[in-house]
């Protein structure tokens, strides 16, 4: 098996992995805005623990979409043309949820902000699905021809294993979430996101493990059904942890149920980055769908600098807003008329 | 229509859509470093307010830049897959660099910059903004690093029939980059001066509407402090003249850096897509005029019947060439040696599909290169002159009360919005048939091309591009109208939009000691978790 190609699917593994881990955890709070917060000012507590980071969390997103590019142009290719629909339904979730974020309190009026809401939870919650519908099919495959184009029209791309895919992410997202928040507030919604999270843990992360499952059926192997046990492990610990009180193992177990679920199930279908249902012969490879060594090479060079870089900067930038958000931290709204004499008032806005 | 056809209008709308948001990030974040530099420095509190306003704008409308760039990083892949599956192995690096070496660091440091006013040291969180605002030019260079190399392919070899990266120095230092880049950087910050300059203007005319500033017997301005309207006080005269003044010269240094390297950028061209500086003029015949107004069916893609009314003679060659008689090739001669290089018909390859054998258009559709490389400059000038007569007309410290120059103003602000997305047209628009262009230079290399025909996705119906054109074009039409009321809303508050100190407290000259780190937030600690609240 060639070297470069190897690492660069062990990299784009590792970046995928990394956008589930951060913005895991900001979806979920997106998708908790209506179902978890009780009124306007928990709402603002949730949106106030992601603030300064989720826009950072995103951009692994864009990382593993443009590594994807630079590194297997052919999986980056099939992929999202075959996905062509759910991708747009995934671009139109994340753009309401970020305008959102910015817009939500820019106006004192509780229709505004309801409206903004509604886009941050259904936004959330689209992605999230979308994203896990992609991956999982990215490991189970898609009616690819020769050329690696779709088959069979629009939604020939459907299976089962996109919706488990889908609720894998959207569930596990919930549940980091929940152990986020745990950590990241206090008063009644720190305990309450404690108390849910012991209580759905095991329905939260069970599409997740299903879809592992079926990658292990699939083309598992000896060492990625063991790591797949230690993700289950983890998530054992996990429960424990939060039972316990201890919020931030908890939500680190979380992490690790992540890491190696993640792991087992890329592991898993490598060499293969997107196998295809037509034909195994159209499967697209770690070493048929890469680039040249040459643009692998400076890739690596660049990365072996700027990743660890970007992971020392944002590591910072979760210390520098490490304190615990609550009720009471959160100021009144901002409402201010505009800057016109009183005589010439015509509206009030 | 066909796949196509929609996929390119789809590219083309959210393409301009997303640099509309693009270069008033750029150029804004710049204004507002340097202004929070000088707050910094000096303690001067109109500064501070400065920064506090324009910040809060540059925020508004950062978000929509980032929400319509994902679309940019997907969309490649989603509707033009047979192009990236060619051009991956060297296209595709400077866009992963840009998000790995841009994106991040962006992001990450102006969530640090919007949420760390008090977390941060004073000097550490000026720091941050100056870094996001460094990410953003970077940005800038990466992804034109790669539309440079689609005009201008360089640094590869053909192998398997794909360009495969054999000299990344080659690609990432691409003459056709190195003056694109600082082109578009000037361009962005034109927007700014306009920005800036419209809406201080409007404030500075609703102050002597108010009654607040008066023109005195010498002709300076009286600024006066309204009591009664929150943020309304001398040090608000302050911020808007200054913040005038700063968007004019702004405007003024950005035109004549767009003026020299566009010239550059000009030149280049004329050797690397002939074609393109050709239809550009709507040159038929080879010539040394430029021409000021030509009529014609510019829309037929044929000279036979386009007349130059006005024309300037040696013009045409000072712009290709330096010099005022080298003959520059038209339309009509360019075209025997394109179709001589490249063949007259598409292959019939099936990555044509149904558009195998169709005879190839190589003169780019004229009526959009020679308007659009007109409105650009165009646009670009009257906003240059404009600022330099705004100068003139505000040197007694304030505005005249007319409302229609204030409207004017304000309405100047979409000029470098327009000879931005001119630009941008022009130069997509004239590298048609091309999406990848072919490069002339060198040898061998010009077989490194790609006709936009053969770039759509191949597997994606056009009923699923049509859906997603809708889609995403209805959407950008309605964040566009509340983008630009919240813009409204928050202009028309004033500094007070921006800064809820100035209505809570009484305004005193004291509100540069905003607390730093540890220092007496209103509320004790409690401020200190959040410095600023979503």
């Amino acid at each position: 098996m060639e070297l470069l190609p190897t690492i660069w699917f062990i990299a784009i593994a590792v970046l995928w992995t990394g956008y589930l881990f951060l913005e895991g955890f900001d979806l979920g709070v997106g998708m908790l805005m209506k179902i978890f917060a009780r009124n306007n000012t928990e709402r603002r507590v949730l949106l106030n623990t992601i603030g300064p980071v989720w826009d950072g969390n995103e951009v692994w997103l864009l990382t593993a979409a443009g590594a994807t590019f630079a590194a297997f142009p052919f999986w980056y290719a099939s992929l999202f043309s075959a996905l062509y629909l759910p991708l747009l339904m995934v671009l139109v979730a994340l753009i309401f949820r970020a305008v959102a974020f910015e817009y939500r309190g820019k106006v004192d009026t509780d229709r505004w902000r309801n409206t903004w809401d509604w886009a941050i939870a259904v936004g959330s919650f689209v992605a999230a699905f979308g994203v896990g519908a992609a991956l999982a099919l990215t490991t189970t495959g898609l009616p690819l021809d020769a050329n690696g184009d779709r088959n069979g029209g629009p939604f020939s791309w459907f299976s089962g294993y996109a919706l488990l895919g889908g609720f894998a992410v959207a569930g596990f997202a919930l549940l980091h979430a929940l152990a986020f928040l745990a950590l990241k507030t206090d008063g009644d919604v720190r305990h309450r996101a404690r108390r849910w999270f012991v209580r759905l843990l095991p329905v939260l992360l069970l599409p997740l493990a299903g879809w592992a499952v079926s990658v292990q059926l699939l083309s598992g192997e000896a060492w990625t059904v063991a790591v797949l046990v230690v993700a289950v492990v983890a998530a054992g610990a996990a429960w424990f942890q939060a039972r316990s009180g201890n919020e931030g193992r908890a939500f680190l177990a979380v992490g690790l149920f992540l890491l190696c679920g993640s792991a087992s199930i890329f592991g898993a279908v490598f060499p293969v980055v997107l196998p295809s249902t037509i034909d195994p012969a159209f499967n697209l490879t770690v070493s048929n769908a890469s680039s040249s060594d040459y643009t692998l090479g400076l890739m690596s060079i660049v990365a072996c600098v700027g990743l660890p870089l970007v992971i020392a900067y944002q590591a910072w930038t979760y210390w520098v807003f490490r304190r615990r958000v609550s009720a009471k931290h959160i100021p009144e709204a901002h409402s201010f008329l505009p800057a016109i004499a009183a005589k010439a008032f015509t509206r009030n806005d | 229509m066909e796949a196509l056809e929609i996929a390119r209008w789809q590219f083309g709308i959210t393409t301009v859509y997303h640099f509309m948001m693009v270069p008033l990030t750029i150029g804004l974040g710049l204004v507002v470093a340097v202004m929070q530099t000088i707050w910094h420095r000096t303690g001067n509190p109109a500064y501070l307010r400065m920064t506090k306003f324009w910040g809060k704008l540059f925020l508004i409308n950062f978000i929509m830049g980032v929400a319509t760039g994902i679309v940019q990083e997907f969309q490649f892949g989603m509707a033009w897959s047979e192009y990236s599956r060619f051009v991956g192995d060297v296209f595709g690096a400077p866009l992963a660099l840009e998000a790995l070496l841009a994106f991040f660091v962006e992001s990450t440091f102006l969530g640090l910059w919007i949420f760390g006013w008090k977390q941060l040291k004073q000097g550490v969180h000026l720091a941050c903004l100056w870094i996001a605002v460094i990410g953003s030019f970077f940005s800038a260079y990466f992804i034109i690093v790669a539309n440079s190399w689609m005009q201008h392919p360089v640094g590869v070899e053909m192998i398997d029939g794909r360009p495969v990266m054999t000299d990344a120095w080659a690609v990432f230092t691409n003459n056709t980059a190195l003056v694109a880049v600082p082109h578009t950087l000037f361009g962005a910050l034109a927007v700014a001066g306009g920005f800036l300059l419209g809406i201080a203007w409007y404030h500075l005319w609703r102050r002597r509407r108010d009654g607040i500033d008066t023109v005195g017997a010498d002709g300076k301005v009286i600024p006066g402090d309204a009591a009664d309207i929150p943020g309304r006080d001398l040090t608000d005269h302050t911020v808007w003249i200054r913040s005038l003044r700063i968007g004019a010269v702004v405007a003024m240094i950005s035109f004549a850096g767009t003026a020299l390297t566009g010239d550059l950028q000009g030149k280049l061209m004329f050797e690397q897509q002939p074609m393109k500086m050709a239809a550009a003029e709507a040159a038929c015949h080879d010539g040394t005029g430029f021409s000021v107004l030509s009529v014609g069916n510019l829309g037929a893609r044929n000279c036979d019947d386009i007349v130059a009314l006005i024309e300037v003679p040696g013009i045409l060659s000072y712009l290709a060439k330096g010099d005022f008689t080298t003959e520059v090739k038209g339309v009509n001669s360019l075209l025997d040696q394109y179709k001589a290089d490249y063949g007259t018909h598409l292959p019939n390859d099936p990555l044509y599909g149904e558009r195998a054998g169709q005879e190839i258009e190589y003169v780019p559709v004229m009526e959009v290169t020679y308007w659009g490389f007109r409105m650009m400059i165009g646009f670009g000038g009257v906003a240059a002159l404009a600022a330099l007569l705004a100068l003139w007309v505000t040197r007694s410290g304030t505005v005249p009360e007319s409302r229609w120059l204030m409207r004017l103003a304000v309405f100047g602000i979409l000029a470098p919005f327009g000879a931005n997305a001119a630009g941008w047209i022009f130069t997509e628009m004239g590298r048609q048939p091309f999406v990848v262009a072919p490069n002339p230079d060198l040898n061998g290399i010009d077989q490194v091309f790609m006709f936009t025909a053969a770039a759509v996705s191949p597997g994606v119906s056009a009923g699923e591009i049509l859906t997603s054109l809708i889609v995403l074009t209805a959407i950008y039409a309605v964040l566009l109208v509340v983008e630009v009321k919240l813009l409204v809303k928050y202009v028309r508050g004033g500094v007070v939009s921006a800064m809820p100190e100035l209505v809570h407290a009484p305004v005193d000259e004291n509100e540069d000691a905003t607390p730093g780190p540890g220092g007496p937030g209103k509320a004790g600690t409690v401020d200190d978790v959040l410095a600023f609240a979503y």
